[in-house]
């Protein structure tokens, strides 16, 4: 086990001493403000995998934190609330909207993949706006959470906790496998050097893709989790915004790194909450908290290049 | 359908398109040029819509407002060239677009502290708000007119400078070879902030333009500005030519989608299906219409020769 894997390991100790510590402290906001942190997590590593691995510049990640949302609040609103069914959609509807958007995106590269990608997310945001039965522009309410036929509650905070903390874990787990497995090893190649990939005989074409599907396979999960997490879905979810703060998550935390995603939405949430809700900050600084977060988020692009997973001991080279 | 409207709707696509133009050509120059991807264009435009309504509000000259606006925004876009984007040259387009995300959130938030959340409404000046007799009963507003108008010169003032003249001839040589440019003794420095000062400009002359006819509001740049990059990958990327017809494709889908689209579904499919499908459908067309040009050429209608 390398130094960096032990921190990694120290972290999600951490993480899952959150509840009982919480709880002795009667302050259930942190378990909450966790859950959240570890949710974007899970949506930071899916991007981690195309954008730090395979070199793709995915600006509409968002979309499928949207799709993977509006699976489960479509289904819940026609009346079926079995979780198993409603996160398989999430999940499969997110993967079919990959492959079609991917088809098309993955076969260019450079700015015309970051324009498109967000061109396409731009567009099932409309969708979302446009479609009343669903709530338009509004959104809609999540009036049950997804069920698991008793098996757990997300109605109890600590077992939700626990169930995303699971997520996290696996899909840690998971994307470092795909990434040390010989198809993470071709992806990596053609982030590296696409002319050499090609020069031995390996079209980029379709592991670019494969990787484009999986990724959003896996933030649909994320976005299915966020519905229950709110309880609430809106277009919102799937806006430009939150596309580039998915972006900036992976390099704040440091970019093809496997903890890098959970530190940098673990970065990105804490420092909004810090600067819109900590009491020491004067006032024109809470109000006006954007205005702040653009310019720290200016400076660590131009001065902070290897992230926080940079600061981390252990060897840099994973 | 009548045909009054269809030209009304027409002109009001042309007019979208030439708006459009004006963001995309800045956009395009800026990324043909120095390699770089500016989210914070959009910034731009909101920046010259407030700065001319401000102005215009202040000293009660339209005219004097459209000047000063135009040249706030110049003002304001070389300052971000010098501060930030300057050092963004050299990096990766992953670095530019976090960066220039970073400066919207900055932007949007200082117009908000600057002139609030709501929006704000420009008047017309008596003289611009009239109606044309264009045919028949066909009447249409004065100064729509007026911004095709502005945005066709602004376009053949662009082709003129850009093929023409001594800076277009540096413009297309720094597209093609910066390196060579600047090993011929050329100041690539003040080239790159000339260009961006004057795309800059281009996107507050959009600005500044909209503020009579949509709601002047902190965010009002981003709006248009995926809407402007839908136009630049169908043109191609870095062709003024692609921008401009690019533009003019996009304006024309999208108003005339708007228009008829749910109509045109009534009659053929049924009512219900027009009111169902029809306003969805036609704000996701331009966007169908960007994946069928990239599913044939990926590098847009209009791809730059030869240049890097």
């Amino acid at each position: 086990m390398t130094s960096r894997t032990a921190t990694l390991m120290a972290i999600l100790l951490l993480l899952a001493a959150v509840p009982p510590v919480a709880a002795y402290f009667a302050e259930p906001f942190y378990l909450d403000l966790l859950r959240r942190v570890m949710i974007f997590a899970i949506a930071a590593i899916s991007l981690n995998l195309i954008l730090g691995y395979g070199g793709m510049v995915s600006f509409g990640h968002a979309a499928y934190l949207g799709i993977g949302a509006y699976a489960v609040g479509v289904l819940s609103h026609h009346g079926i609330d079995n979780g198993w069914l409603q996160w398989g959609v999430a999940i499969g509807a997110s993967a079919l909207v990959a492959a079609a958007i991917g088809s098309i995106s993955v076969r260019t590269s450079g700015i015309y993949f970051i324009m498109i990608t967000l061109a396409f997310t731009q567009m099932l945001y409309y969708l979302g706006v446009s479609i009343a039965e669903y709530g338009g522009d509004d959104g809609m309410r999540l009036k049950v959470r997804s069920q698991f036929s008793g098996l757990i509650d997300l109605n109890d905070p600590t077992a939700f906790y626990y169930l995303v903390f699971a997520i996290l874990v696996l899909s840690l787990f998971l994307t470092r496998r795909i990434v040390d497995s010989r198809f993470g090893l071709v992806l990596r190649a053609t982030r590296s050097n696409e002319a050499r990939t090609r020069a031995i005989g390996l079209s980029p074409y379709p592991f670019r893709l494969t990787a484009f599907i999986l990724s959003g396979a896996l933030c649909g999960l994320a976005g299915a989790l966020l519905a229950n997490q709110t309880a609430f879905l809106t277009p919102e979810f799937m806006n430009w915004t939150r596309s580039g703060e998915l972006m900036f998550m992976v390099i704040l935390g440091g970019i093809a790194t496997t903890a890098g995603p959970l530190l940098g939405a673990a970065g990105l949430l804490l420092l909004e909450d810090t600067l819109q809700g900590w009491s020491v900050l004067p006032k024109w600084v809470q109000e006006h908290w954007q205005l702040y977060l653009g310019v720290i988020l200016v400076l660590v692009v131009l001065y902070a290049r290897r992230g926080l997973a940079g600061l981390l001991p252990g060897d840099k080279h994973e | 359908m009548d045909f009054t409207l269809v030209v009304e709707q027409t002109l009001n696509g042309l007019q979208l398109g030439v708006m459009l133009f004006l963001l995309a050509a800045g956009l395009t120059l800026v990324f043909g040029i120095m390699n770089l991807v500016n989210l914070a264009h959009g910034s731009l435009y909101m920046v010259g819509a407030y700065l001319a309504t401000w102005f215009y509000q202040l000293t009660g000259s339209f005219a004097l407002a459209l000047v000063l606006g135009l040249a706030g925004t110049l003002l304001v876009g070389v300052v971000v060239e010098l501060v930030a984007l300057r050092t963004l040259y050299e990096r990766d387009h992953l670095d530019q677009v976090l960066a220039t995300f970073g400066l919207i959130l900055f932007f949007n938030e200082l117009i908000a502290i600057l002139w609030g959340r709501a929006a704000i409404y420009s008047t017309l000046p008596e003289f611009l708000s009239g109606h044309v007799q264009l045919a028949g009963n066909l009447r249409y507003p004065l100064y729509r007119l007026l911004i095709i108008g502005v945005g066709l010169a602004v376009a053949l003032l662009l082709w003129f400078v850009v093929s023409k003249t001594r800076l277009g001839m540096l413009i297309r040589a720094g597209a093609s070879n910066r390196a060579m440019v600047a090993a011929l003794g050329v100041d690539i420095r003040l080239l790159y902030t000339i260009v961006f000062g004057f795309g800059a400009a281009l996107a507050g002359l959009a600005g500044l333009l909209a503020g009579p006819i949509f709601a002047v509001q902190p965010g009002m740049g981003e709006m248009i500005l995926i809407q402007v990059f839908v136009v630049i990958v169908i043109g191609g990327i870095g062709s003024i030519r692609g921008a401009f017809l690019g533009a003019l494709i996009v304006g024309m889908v999208d108003t005339l989608g708007r228009a008829f689209l749910k109509p045109a579904l009534s009659a053929v499919i049924s009512p219900a299906a027009g009111d169902a499908a029809g306003p969805a459908l036609a704000s996701m067309l331009i966007y169908l219409l960007m994946a069928a040009v990239l599913a044939f050429r990926p590098e847009g209608l209009f791809p730059v020769r030869g240049g890097s």
